[in-house]
């Protein structure tokens, strides 16, 4: 391991964190729902925007080239980032859901039918839900879902009783963005593959947080988002084992994504490229190569650390206050911790957090059947980022404390 | 303290919110409407029995959700029971009018309706005090009966 990062300096590479929000220092804990961006990812844009702002694949000038290259390269620097075999397994997406949504249309299309289970967990996130049951209304197939455990983690002893040889497809969270749960992802890919499964994970939460990579993980695809990760909305990208994507039918018809066209047919190009229909977004993708290096400068396993730190240090102060359930496991998880307060509706408590400068998230966090599963109307989630502080947690208790007195 | 929490969650609100009036159904002969949030999940049912000439006669709600959504519908209840049709709609609008409209006048009418006010200093809540009026919006054209679903505009 290497030294400590300089998470002071690391902070002051945000300029958004330097603000007033109602009169209080910004706390900004809403790290699940988007992250913030520092400097050099917002310098990127401005210089792609300023010098070298072009179509890509298709001009023969120098403009045109520069942003060739530099798009093509955030593709390799993706697939070194999730530890792919090639960058020809990278398919650019606006992020996560576009992510599953290309593979439910795609590959699902082609392989899933009527008697089919598509397997799926109680904790997924409305994105890792509806583009399954889109898929299974149109082919018949049937969905089932691996149960959450009362303490947050999924019914892993008894997974037999749900992965069996009828799952043609199991796809799952890496980490829960309500509950915090890291489940075993390398473990349930191996599980997956031995009944002859594919595997999708959702790494909307996790890519950014901790190191993620897919060969060791054994999975099949695995799709994230780029604004959850320093880079730019819009941005994200879809990993697919080369033997898969290449067998794949294409999503989006258009330009840049075929070899030949006549009136009648055209031929498509191999993957990536065939996924990637129109001009695409070029500068999110740059910007989400900017990402990438600023994380790896800091580096996965320190940030993940940091994480740990400050969520084992908010749930402690957070089960010390009175009428205050903290939902989720103890001991290892992701960044973010959801809870509910006797005296007051998520709703309530965020407004009341947001006037004291601090950025929560209040509700159902795209999780309904889940919330619904568990009796409750949502939950209040704090999710931290490397930039966050210890003395940032402490005060959104303090605040919290108010909060109980105002609302009692 | 800070003084915009403060108006939005006067005691009077959130006294409704803990202990709401008229929650409840009413059974035979009431128009039953539920209605959601979808956004944050608020849920409420509504029921209210027309009279003669569209005379709100009895109102009652059930839901789950936030202080605003909750005292909102309870304090609602309150002020329709009893009101002809016209003055309902009326109330309707100047409620509306006050929970989005800087300069919105008080009229009298609402009552204690007034104190939601506050909200309008919250854009992203005006959905949890509209959530029982959209429900009475849904019930009035409705009178006929059955279930009907309100969703958020």
């Amino acid at each position: 391991m290497s030294m400590t990062p300089d998470w002071d300096a690391i902070r002051a590479d945000f300029p958004i964190l330097d603000q007033e929000v109602h009169g209080k220092p910004l706390i900004y804990f809403d790290n699940a729902a988007s992250s913030q961006k520092p400097r050099a990812v917002i310098e990127a844009l401005d210089r792609y925007y300023e010098r070298d702002n072009a179509n890509v694949h298709r001009g023969l000038h120098a403009l045109s080239t520069r942003a060739t290259d530099a798009y093509e390269s955030a593709r390799v620097k993706v697939a070194k980032y999730l530890g792919a075999a090639s960058a020809e397994e990278i398919v650019f997406t606006k992020g996560t859901t576009e992510g599953i949504n290309l593979v439910a249309q795609t590959w699902g299309a082609k392989n899933v039918r009527e008697g089919d289970v598509i397997l799926l967990t109680e904790m997924e996130h409305h994105s890792n839900l509806v583009p399954w049951q889109m898929l299974a209304e149109r082919t018949g197939a049937r969905l089932r879902f691996v149960p959450v455990e009362p303490d947050g983690t999924l019914a892993l002893e008894r997974l037999g009783e749900w992965l069996t040889p009828e799952v043609k497809l199991f796809a799952f969270t890496h980490i829960s963005n309500s509950l915090g749960t890291i489940n075993p992802a390398a473990e349930l890919c191996a599980a997956a593959r031995a009944v002859g499964a594919v595997t999708l994970v959702d790494a909307a939460q996790s890519a950014g947080h901790l190191p993620v990579n897919v060969q060791e993980m054994g999975c099949d695809f695995l799709a994230f988002s780029g604004h959850k990760m320093c880079a730019p909305t819009g941005s994200g990208a879809l990993y697919g084992r080369a033997e898969l994507l290449d067998a794949m039918p294409p999503w989006h018809g258009g330009g840049e994504m075929i070899v030949t066209v006549s009136y009648e047919r055209s031929t498509y190009k191999k993957a990536p490229g065939k996924f990637e229909a129109g001009t695409p977004n070029i500068a999110g993708a740059i910007g989400l190569g900017a990402a990438i290096d600023y994380i790896e400068g800091i580096g996965r396993g320190a940030i993940f650390a940091h994480d740990l730190a400050l969520t084992e240090h908010a749930l402690a102060g957070l089960v010390s206050l009175p009428g205050v359930q903290v939902q989720g496991p103890r001991g290892r998880r992701g960044g973010l911790v959801g809870f509910v307060m006797d005296a007051a509706h998520p709703h309530d408590l965020t407004t009341f957090a947001d006037q004291h400068g601090l950025a929560l998230r209040g509700g159902h966090h795209c999780n309904m059947p889940l919330m619904k599963k568990l009796r409750l109307p949502g939950t209040t989630r704090a999710s931290f980022y490397f930039y966050n502080t210890m003395a940032e947690v402490d005060r959104m208790i303090e605040i919290l404390t108010t909060a109980g007195r105002f609302f009692a | 303290m800070n003084s915009e929490l403060e108006e939005l969650y006067q005691s009077v609100i959130l006294d409704h919110s803990k202990r709401p009036r008229n929650f409840g159904e009413i059974g035979e002969g009431a128009v039953q409407v539920h209605g959601d949030n979808p956004s944050c999940g608020d849920e409420i049912d509504l029921s209210v029995k027309f009279g003669a000439e569209g005379v709100v006669e009895d109102v009652k709600f059930k839901g789950m959700g936030c202080a605003i959504s909750q005292a909102s519908a309870s304090l609602m209840t309150m002020k329709l029971k009893g009101q002809s049709e016209a003055d309902a709609r009326e109330m309707l609008r100047a409620f509306q009018n006050l929970v989005t409209i800087e300069a919105a006048e008080s009229p009298r009418m609402l009552g204690d309706l007034r104190l939601l006010a506050g909200v309008r200093k919250f854009p992203q809540r005006v959905k949890c005090a509209m959530l029982a009026w959209r429900a009475f919006e849904q019930a009035l054209e409705r009178k006929a009966g059955g279930d009907v679903s309100t969703e958020e505009a």
